[in-house]
């Protein structure tokens, strides 16, 4: 079916429109509350109506606008980043081009999405996006098949950037070299399990 | 720990920038001289940078579902709204940033006093030690510093003309010329000079350097050193005792510096046996000065300070200086040094001390 979908309109008052988008675009590489909740308002309903009206549901929508929001986000911090288009036109590509794959996917009706909004080549995007995607889901599967405490002793140590003396405390061991000997092993165990998905993924 | 946790440990704190300046150097120089260590590093840090791009998106999805959440409970997009279990879930959460809130203004008192008790306990893995060594403007000018050095060679003489990169200060603890300063002052130097308080410049080498004590021990030699007919300080053996008053000499500037304060606590910083904390205004060029007590015996090496508090400064215990003389007595070459261990400064006020022993006290250059 044919459906109509709203052309992206300004905001209202924004005579400047592409520097706020430059400014929301290094807010959301910092993620600034701020500029992911702006960014969201502003697309959301889009991405909604274009799977609604293609077969999805809402559950689904919501998955692929915070993919599209991911690969944004990857792709600001990316460094060397410049936006040719729009935010709105660039997010509108790229969950068009994700929901077609995922339609491809589960092979549900006839491979064409209906639409209105102006299209972007992302493709490049989102096979780096795809890239990463594998890499932390690894990641993840790695720290949770460690158990505790090793997940937690692990995570406070590399990604919350505590210090040994800090983890230690919080974690009941009686001195900072027991906790080191503890993350010593956790790691190993981590790197181990890479190194065997790496050697069941290339036979 | 084992050698391995060791090891990993080591590199993590580098990656981390949490080593002190000599441990830094200390290990760039391992890591120079040993692929494997580097490798490790290169690797570890590869993981670092993944783990923390893995952070960063584990913490970007998270905000996109609360935002998510919230803009779909106060109507802003036109997604489902939470029933049941969930809303209650929701409005919990919700209610929990307003009891945040709440709570910080309670723990403000809290962390105000744990700030307290952290800024006088020694604080782990912080590198915020700064060594007192003067750099004595490294930019200026490289090409004349070779200059200087070629010439040198070519000479097979060093004149007395050197473009210093660095100076601290020094002490005689032996009448023949040997002297004590830090290692950190003296081991990047391929000249060494020192300078005694009327200008006068002598050629010195370093007899001894002792990195992990960060002392070394110098000798002048050079024709115009006569040696000197006795030292009126010697190094004090005993244990010093806090709140003792000290001073030091040195040379911040050209001109000998004198300053005085006290015996801070017996240990350095991080708990460190080695040194001594004491409170005292010193500056760069500070750095391998004598720290003497009231009776004009040398109680330590000033050697540290901390950066971001002033006037906490942390000195090699003396007893460190008479292991580290001890070694070297097992050289035949050196067997015959004498340290005094007893001052003749004894019952003098504060301005006859100085007088007396600031001949004894040198500016140490180094290029």
């Amino acid at each position: 079916m044919g459906y109509y979908l709203l052309n992206p309109v300004l905001n209202k008052g924004s005579l400047k429109p592409e520097i706020d988008e430059k400014e929301l675009l290094n807010g959301l590489a910092r993620n600034d509350r701020k500029a992911v909740e702006t960014i969201y308002k502003d697309n959301y309903n889009m991405v909604q109506s274009l799977i609604i009206n293609n077969n999805g549901s809402a559950e689904e929508a919501k998955d692929i606008f915070q993919e599209a929001m991911i690969v944004l986000y990857e792709k600001v911090r990316s460094g060397n980043f410049e936006l040719s288009c729009q935010i709105k036109t660039y997010v509108y590509s790229v969950s068009r081009r994700l929901w077609l794959k995922r339609l491809q996917q589960i092979n549900r009706f006839q491979i064409e999405v209906d639409g209105a909004g102006d299209v972007v080549a992302v493709e490049e995007e989102l096979e780096a996006h795809e890239r990463l995607n594998t890499e932390f889901s690894l990641m993840e599967k790695g720290l949770s098949s460690l158990g505790e405490p090793c997940k937690s002793l692990l995570e406070a140590y590399y990604l919350q950037k505590r210090s040994m003396n800090e983890i230690a405390a919080a974690f009941g061991y009686t001195n900072s070299d027991n906790a080191k000997t503890q993350k010593y092993k956790c790691l190993m165990r981590l790197k181990k399990f890479f190194f065997d998905q790496y050697k069941t993924g290339e036979p | 720990m084992t050698q391995e946790t060791r090891m990993l440990d080591s590199i993590e704190r580098y990656i981390r920038g949490e080593m002190l300046p000599d441990e830094r150097v200390y290990f760039e120089q391992l890591r120079k001289s040993n692929a494997e260590v580097d490798q490790l590093v290169v690797e570890q840090t590869l993981f670092f940078q993944q783990m923390n791009r893995f952070g960063e998106w584990k913490k970007f999805k998270s905000a996109l579902e609360d935002v998510h959440t919230e803009l779909a409970e106060t109507g802003k997009i036109n997604s489902n709204k939470l029933r049941g279990g969930a809303k209650v879930l929701y409005l919990w959460n919700r209610y929990k940033r307003v009891a945040a809130i709440a709570a910080s203004i309670a723990g403000v008192t809290a962390i105000g006093l744990s700030m307290l008790v952290n800024s006088i306990t020694p604080h782990k893995e912080s590198p915020k030690v700064q060594e007192l060594v003067h750099e004595v403007s490294v930019l200026k000018n490289a090409a004349k510093v070779l200059d200087t050095k070629i010439d040198n060679v070519d000479k097979k003489k060093a004149d007395n003309t050197i473009i210093p990169k660095y100076n601290g200060t020094g002490f005689l603890i032996d009448t023949k010329g040997f002297l004590i300063t830090n290692a950190h002052v003296v081991k990047n130097s391929t000249n060494i000079f020192v300078q005694n308080n009327k200008g006068d410049q002598f050629k010195a080498f370093v007899v001894k350097l002792d990195v992990p004590r960060d002392l070394a021990i110098l000798k002048i030699d050079d024709e115009h050193f006569k040696g000197i007919a006795s030292l009126p300080y010697g190094l004090r053996k005993a244990e010093s005792d806090v709140a003792e008053p000290i001073f030091t000499l040195g040379y911040p500037r050209d001109e000998i510096v004198y300053s005085e304060g006290y015996l801070s606590a017996k240990t350095g910083y991080n708990g460190d046996t080695l040194s001594c904390q004491i409170g005292i205004a010193a500056n760069p060029g500070n750095s391998g000065g004598p720290v003497f007590d009231r009776n004009g015996e040398v109680i330590g090496v000033l050697s540290t300070k901390e950066m971001q508090a002033e006037g906490v400064v942390f000195a090699i215990q003396s007893k460190y200086i008479l292991q580290a003389l001890d070694e070297l007595k097992k050289d035949s070459l050196y067997h015959n040094i004498k340290v005094p261990l007893t001052s003749g400064l004894h019952g003098m006020d504060k301005v006859q001390q100085a007088k007396r022993v600031q001949d004894y006290v040198f500016m140490v250059k180094g290029d």
